[in-house]
């Protein structure tokens, strides 16, 4: 024990356990009244539909979510950067989700892929490929071989590399006091580590994993941008995870030498990383709209609608717009909004919630339709996921040191200043 | 131009760790500290000396926006109104077309207003001088400039300096504001300067 440690106060644990156990019971109430296991091609059993389409959105919108964290770690490592050191355990504790978020995942995907779902992976439909010549092409790809090992592979190797960073900086806590040439040492270990980390997080979460995960529920379209998007959405509500955390252990009086200054960076992240998503969400829309392939614009047509009929997403999709970018941006700009507690943590249930939203935005149009609902099995079940988060992040602040106090670039992040 | 002449003690200090418990004592004392030169951007001496933030980016952000709507509303009126083109079927008033430009005049506006502003505050421009209190501020010491009223006594000003750490003390009759010069007519080099 030292005097870092920090003990959880019950209203926490009480918190997790509502959320987990209201989440719990809304999903297992939903498998059974939506009869999850009905077969549901071609708009029959939308209830079942909307099982497995929320539980899909939700497992991959808060894995992704967590996982940023652990990227948002190795980035500043191989930048050399000191000044996130002093907060570097609250993302730490964040990415220790990733093992038990992906179990989670991995098999609700599993019961999707296996359980032959073709009304959320219209490519599962044997029959329907067959006669189809952009599926067929796709065929090694968009297949349940690929799809599964693939999948399998991208968590297992986030979980072992997260774990493998989170333990060159917990060993630190026991290992004492470095040395120049010991702190060298262990400072070049963490940024190989923390880049092989990040050439697999640019071949999975960058590239092919939310391509196999969400773009293929529309599996006729593409987009370049699209795991750009994905990406740029995760990584700001990650940021924003991150900042809720800060202040929530510095009004616990945790973390003494997190000042302002370093929310003011953790802010900036967030302003910065909501312009980055509008700045690719826009690309991928104006290309689309302005080349006007019918193709493409089916894309949008399921959402937005058309000049005639206004799509069953119409409203969705503006209001995406308005909580992650017109939100943050108008919100964030100023330094003294950045540094304020109340107005960070507003900012970032915002976010955290407008980028729900958009992933929302992403599956349940080429799933559900215009029987999309957003009721209470979808917060219900986001609350389970929100509830294993904290269970997560609760655990791993109580069993190890808030503070990295022997990292060699402590001092710097101490002394961080704008 | 306009500042006047007036009577300046100043002080160089070498170490920064100096510098900011000197800036601190001098407030205290009244003194009014007329600036601090520094040869590099020192972190907290702004608000060691209590100058208020600045409005720059307040006004980065009226140029911005009138940089948005100078773009929004100038293409809306060529495309709409004046010169009405059918481009691939696309409506004539085609938004998503107009947000990279739109976007464009917005950074453009922004930046060249600030980087104007900026100029103007400073007291930036071409052929504008202003008078230096010692060459090494641009080296290595921090210059430390106290305005002198006809009440302040000089002598107990450089030795409240002295006694603050100050390396170089002396007192200059200076113009406060700029004036148009020349360079290479009036500069005298500092390899030309008596103590070097």
């Amino acid at each position: 024990m030292n005097n870092h440690q920090f003990v959880l106060p019950g209203s926490y644990k009480k918190w997790t356990l509502i959320l987990l156990i209201v989440g719990l019971l809304t999903i297992v109430y939903g498998f059974f009244a939506f009869d999850a296991t009905a077969h549901g091609g071609h708009g029959q059993n939308v209830a079942a539909t909307r099982f497995w389409a929320v539980l899909l959105q939700n497992s991959v919108y808060w894995l992704l979510l967590v996982n940023a964290s652990m990227f948002f770690i190795c980035v500043t490592t191989m930048a050399m950067g000191g000044w996130q050191v002093a907060l570097r355990r609250v993302p730490e504790a964040i990415s220790s989700v990733v093992p038990i978020l992906g179990l989670i995942t991995f098999i609700i995907l599993l019961c999707i892929v296996l359980g032959h779902r073709t009304d959320i992976y219209h490519w599962l439909d044997a029959e329907a490929v067959a006669h189809d010549k952009i599926l067929k092409a796709k065929s090694a790809f968009l297949s349940p071989g690929f799809y599964i090992t693939w999948s399998a592979i991208s968590i297992v190797l986030w979980s072992l590399l997260g774990r493998k960073m989170r333990k060159l900086s917990l060993d630190t806590d026991k290992n004492g006091t470095m040395d120049y040439e010991t702190g060298k040492a262990w400072i070049w270990k963490n940024t190989v580590w923390a880049s092989l980390y990040t050439v697999f997080f640019g071949l999975t979460v960058a590239s092919t994993i939310p391509w196999i995960w969400l773009m293929s529920i529309d599996p006729h379209w593409y987009s370049t941008m699209y795991s750009w998007y994905v990406f740029a959405s995760t990584f700001v509500a990650s940021m924003s995870l991150i900042a809720i955390y800060i202040i929530y252990l510095r009004s616990k009086g945790q973390l003494e030498y997190v000042t302002d200054e370093h929310l003011h960076d953790i802010g900036k992240f967030m302003f910065a990383f909501s312009v980055f998503w509008t700045y690719l969400w826009f690309s991928q829309y104006m290309l689309i709209w302005y080349s006007n392939q019918p193709e493409e614009t089916r894309y949008f047509v399921d959402r937005i609608g058309t000049a005639e009929k206004s799509g069953p997403f119409h409203g969705i999709f503006f209001l995406n717009l308005a909580l992650n970018f017109l939100g943050p941006l108008l919100i964030l700009m100023k330094k003294a909004t950045k540094k304020s507690w109340t107005v960070v943590t507003l900012t970032a249930v915002m976010i955290i919630f407008g980028h729900w939203i958009d992933v929302f935005q992403m599956v349940m149009p080429g799933t559900l339709h215009e029987h999309a609902e957003l009721g209470f099995f979808e917060f219900g079940s986001a609350a389970f996921f929100i509830g294993v988060i904290m269970w997560g992040v609760g655990r791993y602040i109580t069993k190890n040191s808030l503070v990295p106090k022997n990292h060699p670039f402590m001092k710097e992040s101490m002394i961080h200043h704008t | 131009m306009a500042g006047g002449i007036k009577k300046f003690v100043v002080g160089s200090f070498d170490d920064e760790a100096v510098l900011f418990p000197a800036v601190k004592n001098v407030r205290k004392a009244g003194y009014k500290i007329h600036d601090v030169y520094t040869p590099f951007p020192v972190h907290g001496l702004d608000h060691a000396m209590g100058i208020r933030e600045t409005s720059l980016h307040t006004a980065g952000f009226i140029y911005a926006i009138t940089g948005t709507t100078t773009a929004l509303t100038f293409i809306s009126w060529v495309f709409t109104k004046d010169w009405p083109l059918n481009i691939g079927g696309k409506p004539h008033f085609a938004l998503p077309a107009w947000i990279p430009i739109t976007f464009e005049l917005t950074v453009l506006f922004s930046a060249v207003g600030m980087v104007l502003t900026f100029c103007y505050l400073c007291n930036l421009a071409p052929f504008v001088k202003k008078h230096h209190f010692h060459p090494r501020a641009t080296d290595d010491l921090f210059v430390m400039a106290i305005e002198c009223s006809d009440k302040t006594d000089d002598n107990e000003v450089q030795n409240f300096l002295q006694n603050a750490g100050a390396k170089e003390i002396n007192v200059q009759v200076a113009e406060t504001g700029w004036w148009i010069g020349r360079y290479d007519k009036e500069q005298k080099l500092y390899r030309d300067e008596p103590g070097y």
